[in-house]
């Protein structure tokens, strides 16, 4: 084997309360893909801002050796000056910019002060075509699904010359299909001679791309797997990660006969004034007492939408139709208004809309249902505080006390205190919107026992994934959201992947 | 013990910042004057004059916090105090009906501004802008005929010039407010009993707490300052009316602030407004409510200036809003929203008229003062956005 590509040696990282990563080392080979699995909060993102320079040097312990030299980054500048590109979760795109500007920002193609767009237009769709994205460089980014964008990034990142491509959870608000392109990419990239670490969740696509693996938890390695080797299967990373074995992802489920209908709602349509189109159309479906109903569909079939207008309608549709709770017909006006009728609505946005990031973990669980814990609008901090202490157990919540601020914390643990909000409000209907979006193995299965738990003291459950084992796994029912309809309804008995996706593409 | 102290300040160094600019800045100024500064009767004034300012920045404080910004706070304190005085000196109307009516007045000029801000997304800053036009116009409209209105009514002009009533002479403490004293001693108590408590119940449910001596210098370093400020008001006319409605007011917002469920709504729509509507939250109520209240203390604002100077003049509230907006950022509120204390404005409120009382004090020129003020303000906000990254 020649030189690895990048050493790290022996990294440290401590943050106030929280030690992050304890001596931690890890070699990369050229060309390869490395991928990095790890529950929540074990340090893999971490890890990849101590090599991005994120967190400058000295800000962290050991050495990192890039391209046979050792580097000393005091910022995101100096990486991206030797070649590494990372590519966050969260896109750093400028929405209102065009394809092809957001490519070269930072880095326009000039004539002396004056950018040349020609060049810039051209060398951009170069760029489009090297990663496969088939749309106009003029067009905006906004505009764009998120899996394009995705694309989009990576192209600005090849736009520079990188030797090493970092993916912190690229495919984690990604469908399958918009998943299957970019691990395919980045079979591509490596055949070229490209290096890239990923970091993902989701064990399938470990097995498809992976080359090694790297396994993290509480802060340190636990094992590194071969791909040549045969040595990965999800069995040995499950076992390596989560410490203990799981055969069965989604936990066994009785499936009760379900009660009466909580929420039903008939010729449900909504415009969108701020979009200028209809984004629902003759939506009509219900859900019972106790039972898991899932909403299947690509990204962008109104799935959301579908959510949002039941749930006070806080994006300002113009609606109609009928939206039935127990029976009887409600208008909603707001959020406040849906609440106080038992609905509650996890946001699969955790960072726009879903949690206060500067606010802690105690103030945002607590945050949709401050009146429990008030007596006459007085909150009573130690009932806010034994609240959050519950929830920080119950869903295993990695973070030093409830008075961490959010964000702080790993994106899994982010997504268990959005969770955590929402089943403080104790609600009839719960509307769940990717609730399992960048949460490890483990802990999706202690969720779902939860989701199922709930289920069955009475709950009326929406689940909204994009992952179809999931829905499949957990669902009593399931629904096929296309274009702003309900393009189908199969009961779980026989629903299967291939049908849902003929529904869904139809 | 020492590189304990040491330690702790860097650790809080953004909370306890603001105090030591404070005290800095007083004995500074305590020794380039003489001790005039520090004497009891510049004192006095300084609380007095910061009156008006800090009710304002308390507002603002909360205007700030959630993502706003009033402009036409000054000119509606401005037009409200003329309004008092007209009411009483035109109208006849008793001081007892005064109040009421134009702190009425205050709460509908809020609602005024946060009617297109809330209905219809109009940038606070523009609405308030045309606020600032509308409510200067009135306030020449108002004043134009007559000029200055002075006012007489005793109760009234004694809000922003009167002092609280003391016992009469037993014999000891001659010349001295005992009254004052005595408020001073239960505040210390009423203080140092809370911390305690506070601490214990952190303590009960294992939280971090200070360590036993740094809590004791904490705990004295503000017993001594609470003692120090009032002995010295309790040797000129003891605490002022004025003072009295400050401190009210603080203690008001400060438990409505930290407390309540609709302090907690305010800091979560100012955190992310989106997830504070999905939770549940009508940001539009809390945007009614924050600029009522910012009204409501423009107009109080309003009374204590047209009290102090005995009259309403027709350039009344000039710069008060910037004065006001200043001090809140002194104070340590953020602009991205979410954060700021009314405790905190209250200090930036001390920091920018203490340094406005000792430099004229010490006869510098009003130009170099708004220089000085200018580098003092970009100075807080810097260390406030450097030390506030350091801790990240
Ligand atoms: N800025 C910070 N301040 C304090 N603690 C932090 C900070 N950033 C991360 N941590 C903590 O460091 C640990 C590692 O976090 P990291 O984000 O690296 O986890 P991760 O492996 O990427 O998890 P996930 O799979 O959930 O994304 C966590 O316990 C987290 O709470
Ligand atoms: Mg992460």
């Amino acid at each position: 084997m020649s030189i690895p590509i990048l050493e790290m040696r022996s990294i440290s990282k401590t943050f106030p309360g929280v030690k992050a990563l304890s001596d931690v080392s890890f070699q990369v080979a050229r060309g390869e893909i490395h991928c990095l699995v790890g529950e929540n909060g074990a340090g893999k993102s971490t890890l990849m801002k101590v090599l991005s320079g994120v967190y400058p040097h000295g800000d962290y312990s050991g050495d990192i050796l890039f391209d046979g030299a050792v580097q000393v980054f005091k910022g995101i500048s100096d990486s991206q000056r030797v070649g590494i590109a990372i590519i966050y979760q969260e896109l750093a795109l400028v929405p209102e910019m065009m394809v092809y500007e957001n490519i070269f920002l930072g880095k326009e193609i000039r004539n002396g002060i004056v950018v040349n767009w020609n060049e810039t237009i051209k060398r951009a769709s170069e760029m489009l075509k090297k990663v496969g994205l088939d749309v106009n460089p003029a067009e905006k980014v906004r505009n764009l699904g998120v899996g394009k964008q995705q694309l989009v990034e990576i192209a600005k990142a090849l736009s520079r010359d990188v030797k090493l491509l970092i993916l912190d959870e690229p495919t984690a608000a990604l469908n399958e299909t918009d998943s299957e392109n970019l691990l395919n990419l980045l079979k591509g990239l490596r055949n070229e001679g490209a290096t890239c670490i990923l970091i993902t969740h989701k064990l399938k696509e470990v097995m498809a791309v992976a080359d090694s693996v790297k396994g993290f938890r509480g802060g340190r390695t636990v094992c590194t797997l071969d791909a040549k080797k045969g040595e990965v299967s999800e069995q040995a990373m499950i076992k390596h990660m989560v410490g203990r074995e799981i055969d069965n992802i989604y936990p066994p489920r009785k499936h009760i006969t379900p009660g009466e209908v909580t929420l039903e709602v008939k010729n449900w349509n909504a415009y969108s004034p701020e979009l200028g189109r209809q984004v629902l159309k003759d939506v009509a479906f219900n859900v019972r007492k106790g039972e898991i109903v899932g909403f299947a569909g690509l990204m962008g079939s109104g799935r959301t939408e579908v959510a949002l207008s039941i749930f006070g309608n806080p994006a300002g549709y113009d609606l109609s139709g009928d939206l039935m709770i127990k029976g009887q017909k409600k208008e909603l006006r707001g959020p406040e208004d849906a609440i106080k009728h038992g609905l509650a609505y996890v946001s699969e946005d955790r960072k726009g809309n879903g949690l206060i990031l500067i606010q802690d973990v105690k103030q945002n669980v607590c945050l949709a249902n401050l009146l429990e814990i008030a007596k006459r609008g007085v909150v009573d901090g130690n009932a806010e505080v034994k609240v959050a202490n519950g929830y920080k157990s119950s869903l295993n919540i990695k973070t030093p006390t409830v008075e961490q601020k959010v964000v702080n914390l790993s994106g899994g643990n982010q997504q268990k205190v959005s969770l955590a909000k929402w089943l403080f409000v104790k609600p009839d209907v719960l509307i769940l919107d990717e609730p399992t979006r960048g949460i490890d193995v483990g802990a999706k299965y202690e969720i779902y026992t939860i989701i199922n738990r709930l289920a069955q003291e009475g709950m009326s459950i929406l689940l909204i994934s994009s992952e179809l084992p999931e829905v499949l796994g957990m669902s009593d029912r399931v629904y096929i959201v296309a274009s702003g309809r309900i393009a189908g309804e199969l009961p779980i008995a026989e629903a299967t992947q291939e049908k849902i996706m003929h529904l869904a593409t139809n | 013990m020492f590189k304990n102290l040491q330690n702790l300040l860097r650790q809080n160094i953004r909370e306890y910042g603001m105090y030591i600019a404070l005290f800095v800045i007083m004995v500074i100024f305590t020794f380039t004057t003489n001790g005039i500064f520090i004497s009891s009767r510049n004192l006095s004034n300084l609380l007095n004059q910061t009156g008006y300012i800090a009710v304002l920045a308390v507002g603002m404080t909360l205007v700030i916090v959630i993502r706003h910004v009033d402009l036409s706070v000054g000119f509606l304190a401005g037009f409200l105090g003329a309004i008092a005085a007209i009411a009483l000196e035109k109208w006849g109307w008793s001081v007892y009906a005064v109040v009421p009516f134009v702190l009425g007045l205050g709460v509908i000029g809020g609602l005024i501004t946060a009617l297109p801000v809330a209905r219809l997304g109009i940038p606070s800053f523009v609405a308030s802008l045309a606020g600032w036009l509308i409510y200067r116009g009135l306030l020449l409209l108002v004043t134009e005929s007559t000029g200055t209105i002075s006012v007489t009514d005793p109760v009234f002009v004694a809000i922003g010039n009167g002092y609280i009533p003391d016992i009469p002479e037993i014999g000891i403490l001659n010349g001295i407010h005992k009254v004052t004293l005595l408020l001073g001693i239960i505040g210390i108590i009423f203080y140092v009993v809370n911390e305690i408590n506070d601490r214990r119940k952190k303590q009960n449910y294992n939280f971090d707490v200070l360590p036993m001596n740094m809590f004791a210098i904490k705990l004295l370093f503000v017993a001594a300052l609470v003692g120090g400020v009032t002995w010295v008001l309790a040797g000129y006319n003891g605490i002022s009316w004025t003072v009295v409605v400050v401190l009210a007011v603080v203690a008001i917002y400060h438990f409505v602030t930290t407390r309540t469920v609709l302090g907690r709504h305010i800091y979560a729509v100012g955190g992310n407004p989106e997830a504070a509507e999905l939770s549940g939250i009508s940001v539009k109520r809390i945007t009614y409510i924050v600029f009522g209240s910012m009204g409501l203390l423009s107009s109080l604002s309003g009374i204590l200036f047209t009290s102090r100077l005995q009259s309403a003049t027709t350039t009344a509230g000039t710069l008060f809003e910037l004065d006001a907006i200043a001090a809140a950022y002194v104070g340590g509120v953020s602009a991205a929203g979410g954060v700021g204390k009314v405790i905190g404005s209250i200090i930036g409120a001390l920091v920018m008229l203490s340094l406005t009382s000792g430099m004229n004090l010490m006869g510098v020129g009003i130009a170099y003062q708004y220089i000085v003020r200018g580098a003092v303000l970009v100075a807080a906000v810097i260390f406030d956005v450097a030390t506030r990254r350091g801790a990240r």
